[in-house]
Parts: C-alpha cells; sequence; structure tokens
C-alpha cells in the first residue's frame, strides 16, 4: 500500500544551519496495516508524512502509493489516494462551510468535482449515517457552519472526513494532541473504529507511548532521521511503556530520557 | 427628484452586478482583487467597440464578460504561477489593461491606435432595443429599466448562489476558507483560485458593458475607484443585513449597492459638493461603513460592562468602584 525507499529530506541546504530529517528513510506498509510512530521532537516524524501527502517535496528517494509512483505528483493529486488529519482541529475542516458542506467536499475527494449541486437528499442521508458513528449529535446538525462547533466537535469530523472515501492511506499527525483528555480518548477510540471498520492502512504519529502500544499492529520509533527501532505484529503483542523506555535508553543513551516521550507515559 | 432617485436605483442594481464579482473575490475566495478598476472599464470598452462596430449588443455584452474572465484569469495566473502578492498582481493586470482598454477601443477608428472614450448616443443598445420592446408591450417607461435591471441582477444574483452550491463552487469557498483542508481533499488551489478570479471579473466586465450602454459612453477612466464602490457595497449590505447564509449576503450585496447610489444622489444635492467630489466621499462612505459597526459594538461592551459594574457596587459594596 505504502511503500517508501531511501527517502532523504534537508532542509536549510548548504547553509550554516543545514538539517537533515530524513536519512535515507525506508519503510512499507502492507494492505492494512496500522503503523504508530513515536520518536522525540525533531525526529522528522512530521516531515515523513509530510513528504508522503506532498506537502513537501523530498530530495531523494521514491514514494509509492497503492501501486502508484507519486513523487511527481503534487499535494492535491496525491490526495485523492490520501486521508490526514490534522493536529490543528482548525485545520481540517472549512469553517464557513456547513457540516454537510465539508462532508461533500470531502465525498467529492476522488471524483472530478462537478458543476452540480454538491448535496442531494440520497446524500443527506449517507452524511447522516457517517455522523451516527460519531455519537455527538452532529447528525442533526447538518446545517450548522463547522467553524460554531468546538475542537473536539471539528476533529472528530475531520477524522470522518478524511476516512469518508476509504483512502487507500490515512495519515494521522499528533490528531489528538490539541485536545483536552477527555476528548482525546473521544478521538481515539473513533480513530480505532473507523480504522478497523474499514481496515485502513494507517500512519499514526503520537507523543503518547501508552496511546502507540494500544492502536495498530505495528510501532517504529524514529530519531534524527532514521528509524531506530521497529516492533513487528508479533512483539508489539508482548510491548509495554517500560520495553519501550528501555529500548530508547539501548540505543540514545540514558541522558535521552529527559525527553518529553518520558513526560507523556 | 424622483427621476434622481430612480436613476440611483438603475444603477445601483446594474453595478450591484460589480458588487457580486468584488464580494466573490473579496469575501468567498479570500483575494482582494484591484483588477476591478480594469477589467470594469474593459468589459464597457470591449461592448462598446462591438457595438459601434456593427455587432449586436447582446453579443457585445457577451463577448465583454469573456474578455473580463480573460483579464481575471491573467491576474490568477500571476499570483499562482508567478508567486506574485495578490495585490501586486491585481495592481499590475489593471494598469496593463488601462494600454488594454485604450486598444481596444481604438479598434473602432482606422489609422488610430488608441481611443480613450466611444460615445454610443446614436447606437442600438441593450437598453435602447429593450425599452422599445418594453414599450410596445405599454410597460411604462419610467419604470421599465428599472424591471430590466432588477431582473438582469436577480438573474446574476441567482446564478452565483446556485454556483457557489455545486461541488466546485464548496471547492472554491473553501480555497478561501481553509487552502490546506481543501489540497488534502484533492482542491487544486492553484486552478480553483484562477477560476475565481475569471468568474467575479467576468462579472464585473458585465457590469461595465451594461454601464457603458446604460449611459452611452463608455471611457478609459471610468474604472477608477470602482474597487472601492464595489468594497463599500459590500460593506454596507453586509453591516445591514449581516452574514448569515449565502443567498442572504448576496442580496445584501446587491442593496448595499443601491444603498450606496442613493446616499451618492443626496450627497451631490448639498449645495457645494460637486460630481467631482464623489470619489472622495466614496472613500468617506468606506471609511465609515468599516469603522462604525465596529465602534459601536465597542461602546455597547463598555456600557454594559459600566451597567454590570455598577450593579456588583451596589450590591457588593464600595470595592470595585476605585478600580474601574
Ligand atoms: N520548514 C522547515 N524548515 C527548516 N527546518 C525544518 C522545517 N520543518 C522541519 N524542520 C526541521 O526538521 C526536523 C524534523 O522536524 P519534524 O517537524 O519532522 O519533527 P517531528 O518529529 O514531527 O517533531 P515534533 O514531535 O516536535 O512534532 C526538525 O529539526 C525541524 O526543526
Ligand atoms: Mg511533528
Amino acid at each position: 500500500m505504502l511503500t517508501i525507499r531511501n527517502l532523504h529530506k534537508r532542509f536549510n541546504e548548504s547553509s550554516h544551519d543545514e538539517k537533515i530529517a530524513l536519512h535515507d528513510l525506508s519503510l512499507h506498509l502492507n494492505d492494512g496495516d496500522f503503523v504508530t510512530i513515536i520518536g522525540s521532537n525533531g525526529a522528522g516524524k512530521s516531515t515523513l508524512l509530510n513528504c508522503v501527502s506532498g506537502t513537501l517535496q523530498g530530495d531523494g528517494g521514491t514514494i509509492e502509493i497503492a501501486r502508484n509512483q507519486v513523487d511527481s505528483l503534487a499535494e492535491h493529486a496525491r490526495a485523492k489516494w490520501i486521508g490526514r488529519v490534522f493536529q490543528d482541529p482548525m485545520a481540517g475542516t472549512s469553517p464557513s462551510l456547513t457540516i454537510e458542506e465539508n462532508l461533500a467536499v470531502a465525498h467529492a475527494r476522488n471524483r472530478k468535482r462537478s458543476w452540480r449541486f454538491a448535496t442531494s437528499k440520497t446524500k443527506r442521508d449517507h452524511f447522516r449515517a457517517a455522523l451516527e458513528v460519531l455519537h455527538l449529535n452532529l447528525e442533526n446538525r447538518l446545517t450548522t457552519k463547522v467553524g460554531t462547533l468546538s475542537g473536539g466537535e471539528r476533529q472528530a469530523l475531520s477524522l470522518l472526513m478524511a476516512t469518508f472515501t476509504n483512502p487507500s492511506l490515512l495519515l494521522l499527525d499528533e490528531h489528538t494532541a490539541a485536545l483536552d483528555p477527555a476528548r482525546a480518548e473521544l478521538i481515539t477510540q473513533l480513530t480505532k473504529q473507523l480504522v478497523n471498520d474499514q481496515q485502513l492502512t494507517t500512519l499514526m504519529v503520537t507523543h503518547n507511548m501508552q496511546q502507540a502500544i494500544d492502536l495498530g499492529n505495528r510501532l517504529i520509533m524514529m530519531d534524527q532521521g532514521k528509524i531506530i527501532y521497529e516492533a513487528d505484529a508479533e512483539t508489539k503483542k508482548q510491548l509495554n511503556v517500560q520495553h519501550l523506555l528501555e529500548e530508547f535508553k539501548k540505543i540514545k543513551g540514558s541522558h535521552a530520557l529527559s525527553d518529553r516521550m518520558l513526560l507523556e507515559v | 427628484m424622483v427621476g434622481a432617485l430612480i436613476g440611483a436605483v438603475e444603477q445601483g442594481l446594474i453595478y450591484g452586478i460589480m458588487a457580486l464579482g468584488v464580494y466573490l473575490t473579496f469575501r468567498v475566495l479570500d483575494f482582494p482583487d484591484l483588477t476591478v478598476d480594469g477589467s470594469f472599464v474593459t468589459g464597457a470598452a470591449t461592448a462598446a467597440a462591438m457595438i459601434v462596430m456593427g455587432y449586436s449588443p447582446v453579443l457585445a455584452t457577451l463577448v465583454a464578460i469573456v474578455v473580463g474572465f480573460v483579464a481575471g484569469v491573467g491576474t490568477g495566473l500571476l499570483h499562482t504561477k508567478g508567486g506574485i502578492n495578490p495585490l501586486l498582481s491585481g495592481i499590475l493586470m489593471m494598469i496593463a489593461l488601462y494600454s488594454i482598454n485604450l486598444r481596444i477601443m481604438g479598434w473602432t477608428v482606422e489609422n488610430a491606435v488608441g481611443r480613450p472614450n466611444i460615445p454610443l448616443l446614436q447606437s442600438e443598445t441593450l437598453f435602447s432595443q429593450y425599452t422599445a420592446w418594453a414599450t410596445s408591450l405599454g410597460i411604462p417607461v419610467e419604470i421599465s429599466i428599472i424591471l430590466f435591471a432588477a431582473v438582469g441582477v436577480t438573474v446574476v444574483k441567482l446564478a452565483l448562489d446556485a454556483f457557489l452550491k455545486t461541488e466546485v463552487g464548496l471547492a472554491l469557498r473553501a480555497t478561501g476558507d481553509n487552502k490546506r483542508m481543501i489540497r488534502s481533499f484533492s482542491g487544486n488551489t492553484s486552478t480553483l483560485t484562477i477560476l475565481g478570479l475569471g468568474l467575479s471579473n467576468g462579472l464585473v466586465a458585465l457590469s461595465g458593458a451594461l454601464i457603458a450602454q446604460y449611459g452611452k459612453f463608455a471611457d478609459v477612466g471610468m474604472g477608477i475607484g470602482m474597487i472601492v464602490i464595489g468594497l463599500a457595497s459590500v460593506i454596507i449590505g453586509e453591516a445591514l443585513f449581516g452574514t448569515k447564509s449565502i443567498v442572504r449576503v448576496t442580496l445584501a450585496v446587491v442593496i448595499g449597492a443601491v444603498i450606496y447610489r442613493l446616499v451618492l444622489a443626496f450627497a451631490l444635492r448639498i449645495e457645494f459638493l460637486d460630481t467631482g467630489d464623489m470619489k472622495l466621499l466614496t472613500a468617506a462612505i468606506v471609511v465609515l461603513a468599516l469603522i462604525v459597526p465596529g465602534k459601536l459594538g465597542e461602546t455597547k461592551k463598555r456600557l454594559a460592562r459600566k451597567r454590570l459594574q455598577s450593579k456588583s457596587v451596589t450590591k457588593g459594596g464600595t470595592e470595585l468602584v476605585n478600580h474601574s
């Protein structure tokens, strides 16, 4: 579903603060794989997701999504295969559009947009049914402007929209990090449910180790633009936070434990 | 006086089409497009030139829309492909159009390159054709033009409302709202921006073409300050009728354009004001429309706070008094 080969990304090339954000990184996801990514600040996690989505262009290496070479495609052209949810709950929806209009935008993701009305009776029924899954009563507020929803509601809607057209790949970048614990838990549960129902191939970045362990079938740890640890399905089942910290210590040395990773255990 | 008022409403309705174009860029697309000063004249020049050359007014008006659309696309390309900032893209296009408009009008005279104006006094226009037809139906002359303009602007308004509810229209609105989001849903923000600018300037050019035929005159300077007039209409409309839904805002914008013309008509009746002062008046109206609603809100809040304080003072003792 997703194959990344020798992906390389540098910022501020050949200046004094040149920064190698991704270092010959390779990763392969099979159909239905749900991979969680952890790693310290600046490890390159967001850069990785941005290169895959086309927000950033890699400096070297190749990316394949659903057997399509996407390196030369712009962000919007790749988007037909990719669902995304951002960290910022405001980023994934359009505030001046209503809930049903936002869903209609999501609905048109993998088709050519037409000059016909975006919403119709049948579509509305479809939207309502989809919204019911969220249990936020949004199905009865189809014509509410999204800008008036709470952060948690907007993020839930973003998640639904991102998974609406059954994308080949779902990218989640700390999409629960900006929410209070109760809302974060809600979004985590929804993520689990939506990914499970549609068997979506997913890459999820998180700073919450427990979440990284609880969700998905594989886990990778990144540091300085590289994957420094990988747990396959079998290993991951046995994994706990203590294990992970020990792995991290083994590779990085104990001084690294002042990192934010520890704080969010 | 009644005649002047009727004239103001007629003009307001026709300029309302231009204001809808400005609404599309400034509000929907969140793109402050200054092409308008040029593309309004482009519409007028194209229509007038074609009419003088003997084409039918309907065809001339349609071609004016297309030429305006192309001008908007030019601005869109400067911004999206050239990476030039929105304001500057519009200004560049506007200044380029000044020369182009002279050229377009120049086509009407042999051996001349440019021409600064075209009178249409002797020519058939949409309005002369229409009034002839309306009179034959027995519609009184005094109201026939208002009817025509009202129906015209309503058709444009409804078409715009409908467009903004199509799949393409939603993507365009989302482009003005949240570019990152619409890109992640396969929206090509460059193409959508170009489309929006094209449509907007097509409307502006249509308005220009109609004003030229209405006033029987196209002039290279008739677009000066047009963008401010458009903005004035949008701001007045929004201030009076709110921004609840698109259907309502587009109506508000048209009414805003009419109100603007009425205010101007009344102002011009004041002794010491001259037609040359119109631009100054326009600027003053926009400044007022921008400042007053905000200040009113502030005052309301301040009064409310005072009331609250005086209440807590009477209830809770004197400690609050010295702090305020
Ligand atoms: N646009 C940019 N310009 C310059 N440097 C950048 C840019 N984006 C990221 N970087 C640098 O690249 C490195 C990787 O950043 P990235 O955002 O991928 O980290 P991350 O793993 O997502 O971190 P976090 O956990 O804080 O989100 C960092 O050192 C960062 O400073
Ligand atoms: Mg990040």
